[in-house]
């Protein structure tokens, strides 16, 4: 089998997850340990001026997260990925992630690529987190 | 606290803690976020695969203990988390005895639109029990002093 190479430009395969939920919320805070309440608590939310209960920005970097190791594969290894939370994710939101290619190097039978990615939430299709990841994969 | 007060606590690191690395929590984890890759869920699976264990997912290393910075007091309102960004150096396998330590690296302010901002950046290390550094990330949390905002 052989590896895809990738190039400057390309494309990494978007993911789309299905809407974000209050449960998902509740799930996100009890395993992460998050607890803070304008997550899960409607009335805080409200009175901290956010109009409601609004995402952990972490849940968003682990979409993003799901991208990338689904693109990487079991053979590769993601090396760093780094984002800004930019705006602010709530529940019925629909997340897609997305990332292309800025560089591309081959080292040791890897190649090592490092490319922007970012999520962007439907309606609107505002970027809610932006950021840049490297990665490798075997080139065979 | 204020800038002077977060200032004097540059550099002072929490004693590490020992984590333990749960399959339950890694599947909680990767559950909660919708991430249904079998390396984090199924075991007989990651015993096959070149890890040859369930795999915590890239932003797992969130649930660890990182224990206390003497004197800090965070503020649970008026928090942002601005930026995360995590450089891997292991992978981080279920059954794994990891120790956890952050401190505040970075602090400054800010006058924004919005009022006056700190911003304080967090750096967390992983290590193993071998003292191998298995992950360092770093946090940039802005904290309004006036109120607004949330995490």
């Amino acid at each position: 089998m052989t590896a895809k190479r990738y190039q400057p430009g390309d494309h990494l395969t978007p993911l789309t997850k299905p809407p974000v939920t209050k449960i998902q919320l509740v799930k996100y805070s009890g395993a992460s340990g998050d607890f803070n309440p304008i997550h899960t608590v409607e009335e805080f939310a409200k009175e901290a001026g956010l109009g409601g209960v609004i995402a952990h920005g972490m849940l968003t970097m682990g979409f993003v997260a799901q991208m990338l190791t689904d693109e990487i594969g079991e053979q590769g290894d993601l090396l760093s990925f780094g984002v800004r939370f930019v705006d602010m994710v709530r529940p019925g939101d629909i997340i897609t992630c997305d990332g292309v290619v800025q560089e591309v190097k081959e080292e040791e039978g890897y190649q090592v690529v490092t490319c922007d990615v970012w999520a962007q939430k439907s309606p609107g299709d505002v970027r809610v987190v932006q950021g840049t990841a490297t990665f490798r994969k075997p080139l065979a | 606290m204020e800038l002077a007060d977060f200032e004097r606590l540059l550099g002072v690191w929490s004693k590490p803690v020992k984590n333990e690395v749960e399959k339950g929590a890694i599947r909680k984890f990767a559950d909660a976020i919708g991430d249904p890759n079998p390396l984090y869920h199924d075991e007989t699976y990651a015993a096959q695969s070149r890890f040859g264990r369930l795999v915590a997912p890239p932003t797992f290393s969130r649930t660890f203990d990182y224990g206390v910075i003497p004197g800090l007091e965070m503020p649970t309102e008026g928090l942002i988390h601005g930026e995360m960004s995590y450089t891997y150096h292991k992978p981080i396998l279920a059954g794994d005895v990891l120790y956890a330590s952050f401190a505040l690296t970075d602090v400054k302010e800010r006058a924004g639109k919005l009022g006056r901002m700190i911003l304080l950046v967090f750096t967390y290390k992983v290590e193993n029990e071998a003292g191998e550094i298995v992950q360092e990330a770093k946090s940039t949390v802005i904290y309004r002093p006036e109120g607004g905002g949330a995490k």
